[in-house]
């Protein structure tokens, strides 16, 4: 390469500069252009769409029992808990991974989800994405209290990932020593009325 | 630039047919130097046909697929029932889909041969380095395509098991939310994540497949074949400049893999007739019902040819945090007291080491194990470089280094089993310590790979005819 090069005569450095310079300008053409195609990876605006605010009836909602509504694609739990099960929230706050929502909390909890044990702005009603903050798993219910296979003797009721054996208490808090890191996601919701939620907006009056 | 060659006018219509289009395309010429003045090493074993096999199952996976795509729709209302369609309804479709679906498994059967054929005989020593990376690209490409053509049937196991990896991607500190977000287009494992999977898997990635394919087999063909030897057969030439103990790849073994193709066909088929499930190794069962955003299969598992990496994943727990992070403190002081080199060099490494050892105590386990996934396999890539064995093959290596390999492998198959069972105590410490050997096996090789005694290795293969 070299040889021919010198072979061919000196070196005229001008239109080496121009070279190296519409070279440049190429690279960074192709890069803008690579822009729009990066960008189509982004969730559409239809999926962006499908993120909005959902409205959940829980008038038929009984003490001890759970409903799902789907929000973003993902499952959002409704639990509405007995007072033994709220009473039961501080008891174990020992065995916690994060019992007072204070790690990451912007990202786990809307500020009014995060003021107490309860983790709800009516401690009746616990309203979680029921996702795993591990590998996005969906936990089952183990609502039935005392000693079940893979869970510990005195579980006062919460939940159970079947991937890798994680387990919530019945605030979505995660237990110590267990593969996921974080308590379970509250979405942002609010009241509109007694018996209505609304899942995914807290912002409208 | 071929000067143009003018053939006889009395010469066949065959001889005028290939002059013409030997003017024009060097069809001659591609063929003698590929086929039929390749000179391949005469001291092939059985370890050599993975190679050919891997170039036929990647057929047999093309055309296939292409058939497959003919009834297959990507849209997450769809795609399960237009599975079972082929299924039930497409004449033949349950064997076209059936030849896919081992295919993938045979796929990886042979790779790994192939590239356990590499580790024993030294393939990717110098001069061959750029063939076994190449050949490390295709590893990964088609664990790319394995895993995005596994969330096309849109059953459970295909929809848990992307939601599990791509947010593995989450993991990666500041970025990995975004970056799982632009991989899934959808807050979920979605529609848009079944279309563009598909996207990738039958058009983006096979092209990449297929390119890094050809630059293996030109690399390859640019240096030669090594042998279970080690030897360079174009060290000793005869003549006319063709090696000593080289033989016409054309007819010697093309032969000989046809025979080796007909003998792999031969269990090839029966699999897909008579296991295609493979007692839900191949196909799992839970893959049969259909995909359900709401509700997490009760036991969640890779298939089989991704588990060994599913385990180094699983391994790194909190508790395994403080051993690795012992690892990486005794690895540096090592190397600071024993390695000869500028005490800049030292301090930078002991820089590194403990920069290294507050990222493992700040950042979550969690992300850890996807690093340690990653490593696994991208440590493959090195390999040219940790193994520094005065010989190539394995045949010259002391017996306890057989024996090294051998155990090896034990425990690739026992961090493969484990990764395809449920968690549990035992488990977890017996694939923490194969992952432990795994990592130690090839970071360790630099000195490990030098020590012991080495047998002569001789000037020429050693071959009897047959």
């Amino acid at each position: 390469m070299s040889e021919t090069l010198a072979a061919s005569g000196p070196i005229d450095p001008s239109k080496r500069t121009w070279l190296i310079a519409s070279g440049c300008a190429g690279a960074v053409g192709g890069i803008a252009a690579a822009v729009p195609f990066v960008s189509s990876f982004q969730p559409s605006e239809r999926a962006k769409a499908a993120g909005a605010a959902v409205e959940a009836d829980i008038s038929a909602l009984q003490p001890g029992e759970k409903m799902t509504v789907e929000w973003r694609g993902k499952p959002v739990w409704i639990v509405r808990r007995t007072p033994e099960q709220l009473a039961a929230l501080p008891q174990h706050n020992d065995q916690l991974a994060d019992p007072l929502s204070q790690r990451k909390p912007t990202e786990q909890a809307p500020e009014y989800a995060r003021k107490d044990e309860a983790r709800s702005i009516k401690p009746e009603y616990l309203v979680v994405v029921g996702i795993c903050t591990h590998l996005g798993c969906s936990p089952s219910d183990k609502f039935k209290t005392g000693p079940q296979p893979s869970l510990p003797d005195d579980w006062a009721g919460g939940f159970f990932c079947p991937c890798h054996g994680s387990t919530f208490d019945l605030a979505g808090r995660v237990f110590k020593n267990k593969p996921a890191p974080d308590n379970l996601e509250v979405p942002p919701h609010m009241y509109l009325s007694d018996t209505k939620l609304l899942i995914g907006d807290d912002k409208k009056a | 630039m071929a000067t143009f060659h003018e053939i006889s006018p009395n010469a066949s219509a065959g001889a005028k047919t290939l002059n013409w289009i030997d003017n024009r395309f060097p069809l001659s010429k591609l063929f003698k130097e590929h086929m039929s003045e390749y000179y391949a090493p005469k001291n092939f074993n059985i370890w050599y046909i993975f190679g050919s096999l891997s170039l036929l199952v990647l057929v047999i996976q093309i055309v296939t697929g292409i058939f497959l795509v003919m009834h297959y729709k990507p849209d997450a209302a769809l795609a399960f029932g237009s599975v079972e369609y082929i299924m039930r309804d497409v004449p033949w479709g349950w064997l076209i889909r059936y030849m896919h679906s081992t295919g993938a498994s045979a796929f990886f059967v042979v790779v790994y041969l192939h590239m356990f054929r590499g580790l024993m005989y030294g393939s990717y020593r110098k001069p061959r380095e750029l063939i076994w990376l190449f050949g490390c690209g295709i590893f990964l490409a088609l664990m790319a395509e394995a895993f995005m053509g596994y969330l096309l049937p849109w059953g459970q196991m295909s929809y848990w098991g992307a939601q599990v990896i791509v947010n593995l991607f989450s993991a990666i500190p500041f970025i990995g939310p975004d970056l799982a977000l632009l991989i899934r287009g959808d807050f979920v494992v979605g529609d848009a994540t079944l279309n563009r999977f598909f996207s990738f898997h039958v058009i983006a990635v096979p092209l990449v497949l297929l390119g890094l394919v050809v630059a293996h087999i030109i690399a390859l063909h640019e240096i030669g074949s090594n042998n279970p030897d080690g030897i360079e057969i174009k060290a000793t030439k005869d003549a006319n400049g063709i090696p000593l103990d080289g033989i016409p790849f054309h007819p010697y073994y093309s032969v000989h893999d046809v025979f080796a193709v007909s003998m792999f066909l031969f269990v090839f088929s029966a699999i897909v007739f008579f296991a295609p499930e493979m007692g839900g190794y191949f196909l799992e069962y839970n893959n049969f019902i259909p995909a359900n955003p709401f509700q997490t299969p009760l036991h969640i598992a890779p298939v089989w040819y991704f588990t060994p990496f599913y385990t180094l994943l699983r391994a790194v727990t909190s508790e395994m945090m403080y051993v690795l992070i012992g690892c990486v403190l005794v690895g540096a002081v090592l190397a600071v007291a024993k390695i000869k080199m500028p005490s800049l060099f030292k301090a930078v490494i002991a820089g590194g080491a403990l920069v290294v050892v507050a990222m493992m105590l700040a950042i979550d386990a969690k992300f850890w194990g996807v690093v340690a996934m990653g490593g696994g396999v991208v440590i493959l890539f090195f390999l040219p470089w940790l193994d520094n064995s005065p010989v190539k093959s394995i045949r010259y290596r002391p017996t306890w280094h057989k024996v090294l390999y051998g155990a090896f492998v034990i425990n690739f198959f026992i961090i493969g089993y484990l990764g395809t069972q449920p968690v549990s105590v035992i488990a977890g410490r017996i694939s923490q310590f194969g992952t432990l050997f795994y990592f130690g096996f090839f970071l360790l090789m630099p000195w490990w790979s030098r020590l012991g005694t080495f047998k002569q290795v001789p000037s020429r293969v050693n071959f009897t005819a047959h």
